[in-house]
């Protein structure tokens, strides 16, 4: 399995894991195969599970097509930025450079949640 | 060592097709109606091109039916995808190819009938969704390309207090000199307040910060300078030209507000030796609003973060302090789903001093800037004319 196999299978188990480097220790987001700052090989681990809200838009559409929602990129603690989507808040409320923590797995196993505030 | 190059190549001939709706014609049809004017406007005959660059949104091996409609045997041929700065970026392997003498003639050429075509661009996005996968982004339905410049407006609003009010100027800018332009697809009149009641679409974009959807060709024709010097339309030559990528996605781009544009910039800048201020007309590829101001400072034009303020209350309008996006822009000129053809070619014009009333007076120098992707590619080039080099 593939580092990307290997992602969602974690998802699906309902475990969200990046990487970190063996050689220099960089974070790594999304999943690859070998260390883009160095090359070094890859492990798995558990993100501490905070971040900040580095970016965020509204994607404006009609109720009929399911109305409004958010998308968001998060500068996780570790110092990878990913996208993911906001929870417990309106899109309007989000803000750039708020708080958030982890929330979960999405209900199609493919996205990462966070709720704003630091406790986990 | 790319110095050694400046000024060596230069752009022959132009030409459009097909600009806003090419009802009932395919896309390599109005490419090949553009790419024979060009052909024609450099005082040359299709069987005199021997080098190709071209590339397309929807096909991969786009080059060879290209090559087989054209009737030419290219003996260099580049179909390089880097989105719409492509045909920006197309320019330093070109000049490698005619300075080597691998060829002596290359044609540029991009022909896309996205507003007309069968194959709706909701057909497009879901064949890219299994073809060309981003399965950290999609899930997420982002409303790409748009969101990833949402979010980078949404960004340097917060860094450096950017408004809604400076994007609106952009767009408004771009539409007083669209008015100018014969060839522009949007020349009613547009204020301020018009763009910021627009309908919201990705927040902090409005529908008018975002560019158009046309059908459009351009081409352009490459020679070695000493021969273009023999042929009938003044030879704008190549100064300088660079490319920079630093990732696909805007989740993977080291930054939002600082673009690979820093660096094609700088190295085109030196290699045609050459200085921001001296430029004496810029067309920088405005996909949306946020584009101008982000290009003007990364490439130098004002410092980082102060791109709201240069653009603010007619700063790049006709008669303000830098000439921007001279034919309207992707704004309100033409967007045909890539554009960096479009901006060499008025650049081309406005170095021919043939501009009529938009012509920047006196223009010697032009830069031309191609971004593509999500502020993914980024590809600046320095044209001048003789006098220049």
């Amino acid at each position: 399995m593939g580092p990307q196999a290997e992602y969602f299978d974690h998802l699906a188990r309902g475990q969200f894991r990046i990487q970190r480097c063996d050689d220099c220790a960089s974070a790594v987001f999304y999943p690859r195969t070998h260390c883009p700052e160095c090359g070094g090989g890859l492990s798995w681990v558990e993100p501490a599970g905070t971040g900040v809200v580095y970016s965020a838009t509204i994607i404006r559409q009609a109720p009929e097509r399911g109305g409004d929602y958010g998308v968001a990129l998060i500068d996780l603690a570790e110092g990878v930025r990913m996208m993911a989507r906001i929870i417990d808040c309106a899109p309007e409320d989000v803000r750039i450079g708020m708080p958030v923590s982890y929330a979960g797995i999405g209900s199609n196993a493919d996205t990462i949640l966070y709720r704003p505030g630091d406790a986990t | 060592m790319t110095e050694n190059l400046r000024g060596k190549v230069a752009i022959a001939g132009v030409g459009q097709a097909g600009l806003g709706k090419a009802e009932g014609f395919t896309e390599l049809e109005i490419l090949a109606q553009a790419a024979h004017a060009a052909v024609a406007d450099a005082g040359l005959q299709m069987r005199d091109i021997d080098g190709l660059a071209t590339a397309s949104v929807l096909a991969p091996m786009w080059a060879m039916p290209v090559i087989e409609y054209l009737g030419i045997k290219p003996a260099f041929i580049d179909s390089t995808m880097l989105g719409g700065s492509s045909f920006v970026a197309h320019l330093m392997p070109a000049i490698h190819a005619l300075t080597s003498g691998e060829c002596n003639a290359v044609l540029v050429c991009y022909g896309s009938t996205q507003r007309t075509s069968s194959v709706s661009r909701k057909v497009i996005a879901g064949v890219r969704r299994d073809f060309d996968p981003q399965p950290y982004e999609y899930p997420y339905e982002p409303l790409n390309p748009l969101s990833t410049y949402a979010m980078a407006a949404a960004r340097h609003m917060h860094e450096y207090g950017t408004t809604r009010e400076n994007l609106a100027d952009v767009v408004v800018a771009a539409r007083a000199w669209a008015r100018l332009n014969p060839e522009a697809q949007r020349r009613d009149p547009l204020t301020r307040e018009e763009v910021l009641a627009a309908k919201m679409v990705s927040d902090p974009l409005s529908a008018l910060d975002c560019c158009m959807v046309n059908d459009g060709a351009a081409a352009f024709v490459l020679v070695r300078a000493d021969h273009a010097r023999d042929l009938p339309n003044p030879a704008i030559h190549v100064l300088g030209n660079a490319t920079r990528v630093f990732a696909r996605q805007g989740s993977s781009l080291p930054s939002l507000t600082e673009t690979a544009a820093v660096a094609s910039g700088q190295e085109a800048f030196r290699m045609a030796g050459v200085s921001p201020s001296e430029i004496d007309v810029a067309e920088v590829y405005d996909a949306f609003s946020i584009n101008t101001i982000l290009f003007l400072e990364d490439l130098g034009f004002c410092p980082k973060g102060e791109g709201g303020r240069f653009v603010a209350d007619g700063g790049i309008a006709p008669g303000g302090r830098l000439p921007v996006n001279t034919n309207g822009g992707g704004l309100s000129c033409i967007h045909p789903g890539m554009y960096g053809a479009f901006i060499m070619i008025e650049a081309v014009r406005q170095l021919r001093g043939t501009c009529g009333d938009r012509q920047v007076a006196g223009a010697e120098l032009a830069l031309v800037h191609g971004n593509g992707g999500t502020l993914s590619s980024q590809s600046t080039a320095i044209l001048g004319t003789a006098s220049a080099v």
